[in-house]
């Protein structure tokens, strides 16, 4: 399984563009390889589908593509693709009130030492808000 | 870019600003908040080549704003050397974009 490779590019002469909007600017060739879905990038696909459906409309393509693009330069460029989803599903659920910041906090907190006391090995990395 | 349409509400649709085949402008200007149209399009002069339908505008939906009334979108065809500087391909080469009418004006 490879990983895509990240890499910040500046926005030459990029003027007024929003940070995603990148068309046309010179990044190099495009890594055309095929990148196998982890799990959790699967779970991510299938939660963002939940909460948009008729049932629930906790959020919008609209409002989960606005609040990646909101993002800033370098860590729109250093995420991957479902790293940008999770992150903008997380945010619109406190966005929207469905869920508390401190509510997921403590819930990763409870998932981390769970996976330590079971020896299994829990990545420390944040995505930032 | 796949999004219900609005359903026919009583009143009429508003009259379209333009029609298949007119030749249009994408509006030179820079954008506050979401947006859908491209920044390598602003100021290109392209033609229209269909009716998409009438959407909610996504640029107050982004913001769970209800983005009526709802606005007609249009498929707007480019010539790609006319897009490009150092455009290499064919001359006939085209490029085909759905923008929402209030990205578009008459031609300069």
């Amino acid at each position: 399984m490879s990983e895509p490779k990240r890499k910040t590019l500046k926005r030459k002469g990029a003027g007024g563009r929003a940070v995603h909007d990148v068309g046309g600017l010179e990044f190099g060739p495009i890594d055309r390889e095929e990148h196998d879905l982890a799990l959790w990038e699967k779970r991510t696909d299938a939660m963002l589908g939940l909460l948009r459906d008729n049932k629930r409309r906790v959020l919008s393509v609209d409002s989960h593509r606005r609040t990646i693009e909101d993002y800033g330069q370098q860590e729109y460029d250093r995420t991957t693709y479902y790293e940008k989803w999770i992150r903008a599903v997380r945010n619109l659920l406190v966005e929207q009130g469905v869920l508390t910041r401190e509510e997921i906090e403590a819930r990763m907190a409870e998932i981390r030492a769970r996976h330590e006391k079971a020896g299994r090995k829990a990545s420390k990395e944040k995505i930032p808000w | 870019m796949v999004r219900a349409r609005v359903k026919a509400g009583n009143d009429a649709p508003p009259a379209r600003r333009f029609s298949p085949g007119d030749p249009v402008r994408v509006a030179d200007r820079e954008a506050v908040g979401h947006c859908r149209t491209p920044w390598y399009l602003r100021g290109k002069a392209g033609v229209v080549a269909a009716i998409q339908g009438r959407f909610r505008n996504p640029e107050m939906l982004a913001y769970h704003k209800p983005g009526l009334p709802a606005l007609t979108l249009y498929k707007v065809r480019f010539r790609q050397n006319q897009l490009w500087d150092r455009y290499a391909g064919p001359a006939c080469d085209q490029l085909e974009v759905d923008i929402f009418e209030h990205w578009l004006e008459p031609p300069k």
